[in-house]
């Protein structure tokens, strides 16, 4: 993608706010985190979720997405039409951030990551049961528990979903660490987090630790002798993702929109045309014809999101 | 059907080996012998004889779905697996299971097997699709594993025998014998099984083959030197071809013959004259050998034992055509007593007095004699020639051991022939592989024009993979299904072992196992091989 003078940012996560933009404008909730991974010398304008912006002959407004903390779909109306990107969203609860706006509008330009029938999510408080479950049977085992999340996101809902189930800290990985403070300071509730002291020589038995997808295989995990591996991702709703990857579990938690969500909201905007962007777009776009909706996909270039792949690096 | 349900959950929650074992040990354990039985068939790979199709599979769950043809058939190419597509599209549910308190031999024999009587496919239908719309996600997974194919939870058989000679006291050899050939599975089978002494042993059965591991380095091959630092001295190995033949094991038992291929399939039908060939051998005879087709003192391409593989049985005029022979290079059994125990040189030199009354039809692997590693090898450059792959050393004083045991037998292959091809297509892989392209096809250039000549799958480490899965998204130039064809610009090292005619194929050659060698991020795509370069190649 190109730099331009000004970009009106989604959300933080690195393959929705790149650096090279003169001017930024972002949603209140986020802009801390954007300053933290594009530099505090940015020109970043905060907006509140529903403050209309003139933008030339526009106006320009950011509604609640539900992805993450700040993130935010745009409006932008111009003489009576209006067109909605949503980012990526997700319509599931979420403690760590704002819920999912309806925005009507007549051009919704929606993400497809998750557009297929199979991919479905169990409620979050259910996946944290199983989390917790998983968790105390390595402890009782004596052994560590590594749990695999995106750093910026997944791993703040993780330890929000946990907290009204158990007291006991959890360890994180220092890119975790970094983001979860930002969270805090935001008012989100989680539990305890340690930092993995890499000087320190101790035992992780029957811990459960937090870090990021890429530290997987690397020289870090060494030190959790005996761990049980897990990851935090929708893509383990199919079982082929978790075994490729050799992973002893997986929960089926993600920050995007399911299936029947991505339906349901396409549904709710009542936009006349809709626009897909990511993963299965292809798939929602024959749907949608079929069901005689004016569908198309929106070419936008090689983009990669936190689940586009699903052993995306670290963001 | 609980136990079974929760021991297969466990299988697959855990990448841990000691982990596995002890969850089958504990099932083992606690299961009935019929139970049990079927456990150790489908937990070592077995599986059950077709019961529905895959199409018709597919639409039922089309019909039970209310989902597009289209849109089945695309998330099965991403989920990569039937019984879980059936599976996430239909028991997305938490319920008690039904089937919880019976048990796994009942549910089989009782309501699976019995699909197959059933005379209308409305019927075979109606029960099928009364588990998907009632059964909790575990169970609808596990049975339609049980019904489709393999279980493929992460355990081979050898893992099983493990396991089970834990909770029988009996060494792992002992139940790898045990399990292998055709058994039924029921309660009098696991009994034996477990039993100290299984009594009067099945008289087909054969036994476990010794596998040979290779000698090479990736990449490139050892030199001469090293083979001889590695492998000591060379009058402690015999030496002998490597076939490149179908491995068949042959069985002369109370005036009955049985000819088993590796893996474990009776093709004694398949191959008649070495059927009644082994008429000829005395009353409790084993024999370990490679199934050739054979014809004027030298093998021919494999492509005319496969005119034999597919057919059950044969007519007079493939017979003629693609003569099969026997060629004889272990002995098992003497006189209904197992030798495997006996050293190999103790072992050959009765294969050799057994061979002098060897029908036409059975051959003796002769031994190549060399007193220096460099006589070997130069033999082993005359490979190609002489249509073998290589090499087999064998150490004289070897045991014939069950399964790959590093250090008995070694497969010194000669190196593959290689080609740069440009990839063209790409599609999904299964299982494991889901979601994932991991299917590719290559080709080469006929003037202008790039021609594709092998398929791959192989070759690749998993960073490769993900790297080449992630610029096949963004470089799709069209879909056909779940096939996507590529901007033809990344170039391959394939690797492959053999070369022949087809015309099957529109390039007119077909290459034997295909895999890649290398990613040549280096080369663009003018500069990859040629359809000559490869027919200058062919035999």
């Amino acid at each position: 993608m190109r730099p331009s003078d000004l970009a009106l940012i989604t959300h933080a996560h690195a393959d929705h706010a790149r650096r090279g933009a003169t001017r930024y404008i972002a949603a209140r909730d986020s802009v801390p985190i954007l300053r933290q991974r594009l530099g505090e010398d940015q020109h970043i304008d905060a907006v509140d979720y529903g403050e209309p912006i003139p933008l030339g002959d526009t106006t320009v407004s950011f509604h609640s997405a539900g992805h993450v903390l700040g993130s935010a779909q745009i409006r932008v109306a111009r003489d009576g039409e209006v067109w909605v990107a949503s980012g990526d969203f997700k319509r599931d609860d979420d403690p760590t951030c704002a819920p999912f706006e309806v925005v009507p509008c007549d051009v919704f330009i929606t993400e497809a990551t998750f557009a297929l029938p199979v991919y479905r999510w169990p409620s979050a408080s259910e996946v944290a049961r199983e989390i917790l479950d998983w968790w105390q049977a390595n402890q009782r085992a004596g052994r560590p528990s590594v749990l695999f999340c995106y750093a910026f996101g997944k791993a703040q809902r993780v330890l929000a979903e946990l907290a009204p189930l158990t007291q006991q800290a959890v360890y994180v990985h220092g890119a975790v660490q970094t983001i979860t403070e930002l969270y805090r300071a935001a008012g989100v509730s989680m539990l305890e987090t340690l930092p993995v002291d890499g000087r320190e020589r101790r035992d992780y038995a029957g811990e459960l630790v937090i870090a990021p997808p890429g530290a997987a295989g690397s020289r870090w995990m060494r030190r959790f002798k005996g761990a049980q591996t897990g990851f935090c991702s929708g893509w383990m709703r199919v079982r082929g993702n978790r075994r490729r990857r050799g992973y002893d579990r997986g929960f089926v938690l993600s920050d995007h929109a399911d299936w029947p969500s991505l339906l349901a909201t396409i549904e709710d905007t009542g936009a006349s045309r809709v626009l897909t962007t990511h993963g299965h777009s292809d798939t929602l776009v024959r749907l949608l014809r079929e069901r005689g909706v004016d569908a198309a996909e929106l070419d936008i270039g090689p983009l990669e999101g936190d689940e586009d792949v699903a052993d995306a690096a670290v963001h | 059907m609980q136990r079974f349900t929760e021991l297969y959950r466990t299988l697959d929650q855990t990448t841990s080996t000691n982990a596995k074992v002890a969850a089958m040990v504990e099932y083992f354990e606690a299961a009935p012998g019929a139970d049990q039985a079927w456990a150790v068939y489908f937990l070592s790979g077995r599986r059950l004889r077709r019961l529905v199709g895959a199409s018709l599979l597919r639409q039922w769950l089309a019909e039970s779905s209310e989902l597009p043809e289209w849109l089945v058939e695309q998330t099965y190419a991403s989920v990569g697996d039937l019984a879980e597509t059936i599976a996430l599209l239909l028991a997305d549910r938490v319920v008690p299971d039904p089937f919880a308190s019976r048990g796994l031999a009942d549910f089989v024999e009782g309501d699976l097997l019995t699909l197959r009587g059933l005379e209308h496919d409305h019927a075979r239908r109606e029960r099928v699709t009364g588990w998907w719309q009632t059964l909790p996600y575990d169970a609808c997974h596990l049975v339609n594993k049980l019904m489709t194919g393999a279980l493929r939870v992460g355990v081979s058989q050898t893992l099983v025998a493990t396991a089970l000679a834990q909770v029988s006291g009996l060494p792992r050899p002992v139940i790898l014998h045990r399990l292998m050939g055709e058994w039924t599975p029921d309660a009098a089978f696991a009994a034996a099984l477990l039993a100290e002494d299984d009594g009067a042993a099945v008289l087909s059965r054969p036994y476990p083959y010794c596998l040979a591991s290779p000698i090479e380095r990736r990449p490139g091959e050892l030199s001469i030197d090293e083979v001889a630092e590695q492998l000591g001295d060379v009058a402690d190995w015999q030496a002998e071809w490597k076939w490149d033949g179908i491995r068949g094991q042959l069985i002369r038992r109370q005036s009955q013959t049985f000819l088993w291929s590796r893996g474990e399939e009776l093709i004694t039908g398949q191959f008649p004259e070495i059927a009644k060939a082994a008429e000829a051998l005395p009353d409790g005879t084993v024999l370990d050998g490679e199934v050739l087709a054979w014809q004027d003192g030298a093998p021919m391409p494999f492509s005319a034992l496969q005119r034999r593989i597919g057919r059950k049985k044969p007519g007079a005029k493939t017979l003629a055509d693609y003569p099969v022979i026997l060629r004889c290079y272990d002995l098992l059994e003497v006189g209904g007593v197992d030798v495997r125990e006996q050293p190999l040189a103790l072992r050959r030199a009765q294969l050799e007095s057994l061979a002098a009354t060897f029908p036409d039809r059975l051959h003796l692997s002769e031994v190549l004699e060399a007193t220096r590693w460099s006589a070997l090898a130069e033999q082993r450059q005359d490979s190609r020639e002489r249509a073998v792959e290589g090499l087999m050393l064998k150490h004289r004083e070897s045991h014939y051991g069950t399964g790959r045991k590093r250090g008995l037998w070694w497969k010194w292959k000669i190196e593959p022939h290689t080609v740069d091809a440009v990839m063209l297509y790409a599609q999904p892989g299964h299982g494991r592989r889901a979601n994932l392209y991991t299917d590719y096809t290559f080709a080469v250039w006929d003037g202008e024009l790039l021609v594709p000549i092998a398929k791959a799958y192989s070759g690749l480490d998993n960073q490769e993979i993900d790297e080449l899965d992630r610029w096949i998204r963004r470089n799709t130039r069209e879909r056909f299904g779940p096939v996507r064809s590529v901007e033809p610009v990344q170039v391959f090292e394939l690797a492959f072992e053999a070369i022949a005619r087809s015309t099957r194929h529109k390039s007119g050659i077909a290459v034997r196992f295909p895999r890649i060698r290398r990613w040549r991020k280096e080369l663009a795509p003018a500069e990859a091989d040629t359809l000559a370069s490869l027919e200058a190649l062919l035999p």
